[in-house]
């Protein structure tokens, strides 16, 4: 009986033995997943930002997708064009046919043709706006045709269809231009006008300029002839273009000038003339690069170049420069397309090759051997995913690129670009605009430029006050006032910087602005302030110096630094009056040249070195107070003041703690987002000024994040600046942190 | 060591009060931002003088009705130079900003104007302020008043005190318009988006199903035909309440109708009393914490900001406890203490200084369009193309901050955890107790302080972050509160508004700063306040622990 009982009791206890180790065992796994789970969390960070910012730097793909003799009558192609969801193609005869066909395997789908008389001929082709799919020809009777291929989408349950179809916007009749053939021409146009430069096989190149006027009942579009003009030129012309502003004419002839005039009084106007090629070489062929504002010139070399006008320094003249140039092959440039929505381009040369860039990033995507013979026609899709090459043996061949980022390289986030309409190469962030041609600017350098600046002036004036402020509160104070400080110092560093940010913006910047000269005086008064009382402190007999004991100047002087700061700001109206003639604003800029914005580097300045102070005083007072009190003690048992003390020795050791505060007070200053973006303006120039703003990485990805695209170059730049700020920051913290750890155990083998 | 023999500089003297001064000014700026705040702030809701002011402008005497909101001394020439004429030599203006309200009428609020053209300043007592319901504030003399436009006639004396009780009839009645508009016809509304949500999902699972389509086509009929009478109640209210309206003469004698509908709130600040102006401030204090904002948020309350705050730190503390605890469990009691332990923990460290908008910028791509979106594509496919989960909302902001303060959990618990000296565990395990049960029933209760500081470091810190909350969820005015009566009552997919971020909203992309400002203010001073009160117990609870080991290891 008792001997079972035992041996209950035993099984009882391994029972419940057993039970405890396994709850121990599941609370070792939950606790072992759980916390290395939280840690894989926290590297997803990392690596989800590194995911998305990577597709920026990769290389395009491409894809043959088929491959088809040229569909429609046996005619020169004039023109091949694709539609916006990249399914149908549209083939322009030199006959008048125009064949609308299957993109992927060329089967003919809808044909149509041109009304042109039985006797007349198309003597010449132009695309009039690409975006609109407005084109028009140029005939053997001197007239002008517009047409225009259009795509209506029809939904039903299952698909979608597309019907393609030419239209006439401005009627079925045709313009006369010039007396004799059309022998080439060129298109301006835009919402409210059209201009037109045609030549004639006498070397005459006649000016048309139409206004376009719509009509109010059946909203139909007519031309309207408003002016006309005539020059004659000798060399035979290779190519002409009209700006859709038109503001500029381009002739460039077969020997390689280049002419601009300036149309904008509806008359010729020779502004410059320049040569596009040198010696032997001949240019080959002219076209705009999307937008109207950049001329692409392929030549005989197989170099490819862009040129657009620049206005130089100083003066209103503009002159032709050429921006950059690349080559596609050994063979003559042959055929051009451009996107239509970025900048990019396709060109192929005489001996098949095709080969993708970009300009603005002067990135060469990638080449291709793509027939034996000349490449004569390339057409790309809207959206640039799909592009098709017809060459001299009639064969079209289709391709389908992923080419998503082409807009970024190394160069084109950190180095000078020479934007369109820009003066000469800059740093330029400017990531949207109104139009749809737009140039998107992606250098990172202003805003890093912005972030370095506002840091800067942050930690000059935080730096001072942190470092002065821990070193004599854990040094000189009096134990019972450092109670109070440090709980302050940390409540401190708790206060929302959305606050901070809303105080420097709407009650800071204004006040400064009153009274700039009376916080310049505060700068420079306080500290001599400060001394000249610690000097008259000194001056007075010991029975006075009784009343505040040591470790409680800083009580003592919290009276004083009000007043001296009281006193300065309301002197400084005086100042400016006397030294400022008034209003130093205007004085800044009008003695010095320097201009003034309210919202400033200093004002940042002032308030982010608010956020930062805290981080630095709490870290390097900390370093300080441990220093072990041995050697304090020596240094002070063998006669050495307490400044030399500290100077020598307290600080000599705890250097590194403060290195490591500043280093980590730095970090937060880099990635401080609210006040930024509150106290500055929010422009992204290059202006070490203290009067000018600036724009962080951090406040810039606040504002534009939210508006952009989803996995666009946009987006992924914005992840990119998001990235280089964390690995910044934690580059800058993993430094401080190991210097620290290395001073903590320094201190504990003391 | 006697200093005195060295000399003043080479005492060091200088350079010690030197470093005092900074700790003095570090110290003036904390408690003088604090003051500034505080005095800004809790002056919003004291009832303000109106002056009746004869002021001249150019060669035309015109007379002001208004408030003093800010006054300054500027130098003459600045005026000049800003394009004023001034008909008087002097160095040094006082220029005051007079809140002139009427905008309906005067087209704007403010009024800069200048002290040597006051003419006569008058203090006029039955001066009258109405806070409306739209156009800001309107300041004039009551008149007389009608009751479907036939004016009643009553004695100049008694037409104060029948104009407030005839007000007080108009707030109950918008009481009960606001109870019929915001929670029945909401009701309502949120029930045929569901049903309207329902019907499309049975569209889009292809599969016929004639009776669960009729069954919504009755209940939505049930729900219009509750609508219905619902509106027809409310036509009723509606022109119940339009019935009265208050003749006012407004600072240049223009006359003007006010509906009394329009009224929120009339007050004679001029006729007041301390103790009544007292009465009115905590009124108008009380009144700001519950009501909700009008007017683009620059008049109001801000309810919903504070209850959207409250929410997204209750969800985030959900969240970063348990998950906080664990690792930092791990990382003390379980894991090696190796080399691999110390790389993480330098980068948890790290993490805490990692700016906050990186945090915000991969919520935005993980959580909100990533996760957000797949879970849109899953489950919700009914409401696309409108996202549910695949735009910011409550649930993204939480656990984005979550992943933000998870840091600071985990170092203040390792702290706490290291803190508890050894010979605690060692006695536990001795004694036969698992590793489980020792950290269950002994180390966790004695670092249950040090877990209770670092969550209340994580709340404050999230409640006062707002960089990432702009891309994750935080709006300047969210349709609905996150909790309602509505099932499931928690709808963690709506967004939310929050103090810090309504601060930034309010005072840089309102429509009227100047106007905001105050609001702005008393808006922060709460933030403030709360963050304080926060850090102050953690830092109360840290001392305490301290002290507690302190004994202990001795």
């Amino acid at each position: 009986m008792e001997a079972s009982n035992t041996s209950d009791r035993i099984t009882e206890g391994q029972r419940r033995w057993k039970i405890r180790k396994a709850i121990d065992m599941v609370a070792r796994r939950v606790v072992e997943i759980g916390g290395i789970s939280v840690i894989a969390a926290i590297a997803l960070i990392f690596l989800f930002l590194l995911s998305v910012v990577y597709p920026l730097f990769g290389q395009p793909s491409i894809e043959e997708i088929g491959q088809y003799p040229t569909p429609g009558a046996n005619d020169e192609t004039l023109y091949l064009a694709i539609e916006e969801q990249a399914e149908i193609g549209l083939r322009v005869g030199r006959s008048g046919n125009i064949l609308f066909f299957n993109v992927e395997n060329g089967e003919a789908m809808v044909e149509r043709s041109l009304p042109i008389a039985p006797d007349d001929s198309i003597t010449s082709f132009q695309v009039v706006n690409e975006t609109i799919g407005l084109l028009a020809v140029g005939l053997h009777s001197g007239e002008l045709l517009f047409f225009q291929h259009d795509y209506q989408l029809e939904f039903t349950d299952t698909s979608r269809i597309i019907h393609p179809d030419i239209l006439y916007p401005y009627g079925e009749q045709s313009f006369p231009v010039t007396e004799g053939p059309i022998l080439g021409f060129a298109i301006g146009d835009n919402e409210d006008s059209t201009a037109v430069m045609a030549r004639t096989a006498d070397g005459e190149v006649v000016f048309q300029s139409f206004l376009k006027e719509s009509s109010f009942i059946d909203e139909a579009t007519t031309l309207e002839l408003s002016d006309k003009d005539v020059i004659s030129t000798v060399d035979p012309v290779l190519g002409m273009l009209v700006d859709p502003e038109q503001e500029w004419g381009y002739i460039l002839t077969q020997d390689g000038s280049l002419s601009a005039y300036d149309i904008r009084e509806n008359s010729f106007n020779l502004r410059e003339k320049v040569l596009v090629t040198e010696g032997d070489v001949r240019p080959t062929i002219l076209k705009f690069l999307t937008g109207g504002i950049s001329l692409l010139i392929g030549d005989s070399s197989g170099n490819l170049s862009q040129w657009f006008q620049v206005r130089s320094d100083g003066d209103l003249e503009f002159r032709i420069d050429k921006i950059r140039d690349t080559q596609i092959d050994n063979s003559p440039v042959e055929s051009i397309a451009t996107e239509q929505l970025r900048k990019g381009v396709i060109a192929a040369s005489q001996a098949g090759k095709i080969k993708l860039l970009y300009t603005t990033s002067e990135r060469d995507l990638l080449s291709l051997s793509a027939s034996d013979s000349a490449i004569q026609t390339l057409a790309v899709a809207p959206r640039a995913d799909i592009f098709i090459a017809e060459d001299r043996n009639r064969n079209i061949k289709v391709w389908h690129i992923d080419n998503h980022h082409p807009e970024t390289s190394l160069s084109a986030l950190w180095g000078k670009i020479w934007y369109e309409d820009y003066v000469k190469p800059d740093y330029v962030w400017q990531s949207s605009s109104a139009s749809n041609d737009f140039e998107p600017k992606y250098s990172l350098v202003p805003l890093t430029f912005g972030t370095l600046k506002a840091a800067f002036y942050a930690m000059m004036f935080a730096m001072p006050l942190a470092i002065c402020g821990a070193i004599f509160t854990a040094y000189f104070m009096a134990p019972s006032m450092r109670a109070i400080v440090k709980p302050s110092i940390e409540i401190m560093e708790a206060l929302p910087t959305v606050i901070l940010g809303f105080l420097a913006g709407l009650w800071l910047a204004p006040f400064v602005e009153l009274h700039l000269p009376g916080v310049f005086s505060i700068f420079i008064l306080m500290p001599i302030g400060i001394i000249a009382l610690a000097l008259v402190w000194w001056k007075l007999p010991g029975s006075v110096k009784r009343f505040i004991p040591e470790g409680w100047q800083a009580a003592a002087l919290i009276i004083p630094v009000i007043i001296i700061a009281l006193i300065c700001v309301s002197v400084s109206p005086f100042i400016e009056r006397v030294l400022f003639d008034g209003d130093i604003r205007i004085w800044l800029g009008e003695e010095l040249g320097i201009g003034f914005d309210q919202r400033n580097a200093l004002i940042i300045g002032i308030a982010m070195g608010f956020a930062v102070i805290p981080t630095i005083f709490s870290i390097a007072e900390d370093a300080i107070f441990s220093v072990p009190k041995h050697l304090t003690s020596g240094s002070l048992a063998l006669g050495a003041t307490p400044w030399q003390t500290l100077v020598r020795v307290v600080l000599l050791s705890a250097s590194p703690g403060i290195f490591s505060a500043v280093m980590i007070g730095f970090g937060r200053a880099v990635g401080e987002t609210m006040i930024v973006l509150m106290a500055t303006g929010n422009t992204p120039v290059m202006d070490f000024s203290i009067f000018q703003g600036m724009r962080t990485l951090s406040a810039n990805v606040a504002v534009e994040l939210p508006e952009s695209e989803v996995d666009s170059t946009h987006y992924r730049i914005l992840f990119l600046a998001a990235f280089v700020l964390f690995i910044f920051t934690f580059f800058f913290n993993t430094v401080a942190e190991i210097v620290r750890q290395r001073l903590r155990k320094k201190y504990s083998s003391l | 060591m006697n200093t005195e023999k060295l000399g003043f500089f080479k005492s060091g003297t200088p350079w010690v009060w030197l470093n005092a001064g900074a700790v003095s000014i570090s110290m003036i700026m904390v408690v003088g931002l604090l003051i500034l705040i505080a005095v800004r702030g809790l002056g919003h809701f004291w009832p303000k003088t109106i002056w009746e002011i004869d002021y001249l402008e150019g060669d035309n005497q015109i007379v002001l009705l208004g408030e003093r909101s800010k006054t300054e001394t500027v130098p003459a020439k600045q005026l000049v130079a800003s394009g004023l004429h001034l008909g008087f030599e002097e160095e040094f203006v006082e220029r005051t900003l007079l809140k002139i309200g009427n905008r309906d009428m005067n087209g704007v609020d403010f009024k800069l104007i200048v002290k040597p053209a006051e003419m006569e300043v008058r203090k006029p007592v039955d001066a009258i302020v109405f806070e409306r319901t739209q156009w800001g504030n309107f300041y004039g003399f009551l008149q007389s008043l009608s009751e479907n436009g036939d004016t009643l006639d009553i004695k100049s004396g008694a037409l104060w005190d029948e104009l407030q009780s005839r007000l007080k009839r108009v707030d109950d009645l918008r009481d009960e318009i606001h109870e019929i508009e915001k929670y029945e016809i909401g009701k309502i509304n949120y029930k045929i988006e569901k049903l309207r949500l329902k019907q499309r999902r049975i569209e889009l699972s292809g599969i016929s199903d004639p009776d669960a389509v009729s069954d919504i086509k009755s209940q939505r009929k049930i729900l219009d035909d509750e609508y219905e009478i619902l509106k027809g109640e409310l036509g009723k209210l509606y022109s119940a309440i339009a019935r009265d309206q208050a003749l006012m003469t407004i600072q240049d004698g223009r006359e003007k109708q006010v509906k009394l509908a329009d009224i929120i709130k009339a007050t004679k600040p001029n006729a007041m009393g301390l103790g009544t102006k007292l009465g009115h401030y905590f009124v108008n204090l009380k009144n700001f914490v519950t009501d909700d904002p009008r007017e683009a948020n620059t008049e109001g309350g801000i309810f919903p900001a504070i209850f959207g705050t409250v929410m997204m730190v209750l969800l985030m503390s959900v969240i970063v406890t348990p998950f906080g605890v664990i690792a930092a469990i791990y990382l003390r009691e379980y894991a090696k203490q190796g080399f691999v332990t110390r790389l993480v923990r330098i980068s948890v460290n790290n993490l805490a200084g990692v700016p906050s908008i990186v945090y915000g910028v991969f919520g935005l791509g993980f959580f909100v369009y990533f996760l957000g979106g797949n879970i849109d594509q899953l489950f919700y496919p009914e409401a696309l193309p409108s996202p549910t989960f695949g735009s910011g909302g409550l649930m993204w902001a939480s656990l984005t901050l979550a992943l933000l303060t998870v840091p600071v959990v985990i170092v203040a618990t390792e702290e706490g955890l290291s803190r508890i000296p050894s010979s605690v565990r060692e006695g536990s395990l001795a004694l036969g107790a698992t590793k489980a049960e020792t950290l269950w029933r002994t180390v966790l209760p004695m670092a249950s302080p040090a877990m209770m500081t670092g969550l209340i470091l994580a709340v404050a810190r999230a409640a006062g972050e707002v960089a990432p909350l702009m891309l994750v969820g935080a709006v300047k005015l969210a349709p609905s509160l996150p909790l309602d009566l509505n099932a499931p009552f928690l709808h963690l997919e709506r967004k939310f508004m929050h103090l810090g971020f309504h601060i930034y909203d309010v005072g840089f992309q309102s429509p009227n700063v100047e106007a905001a400002r105050p609001l702005v203010y008393a808006t922060a001073l709460i933030l403030v306040v709360v963050i304080i009160l926060l850090n102050l117990s953690a830092i109360y609870i840290r001392n305490h622990l301290r002290e507690k080991y302190r004994t202990m290891e001795h």
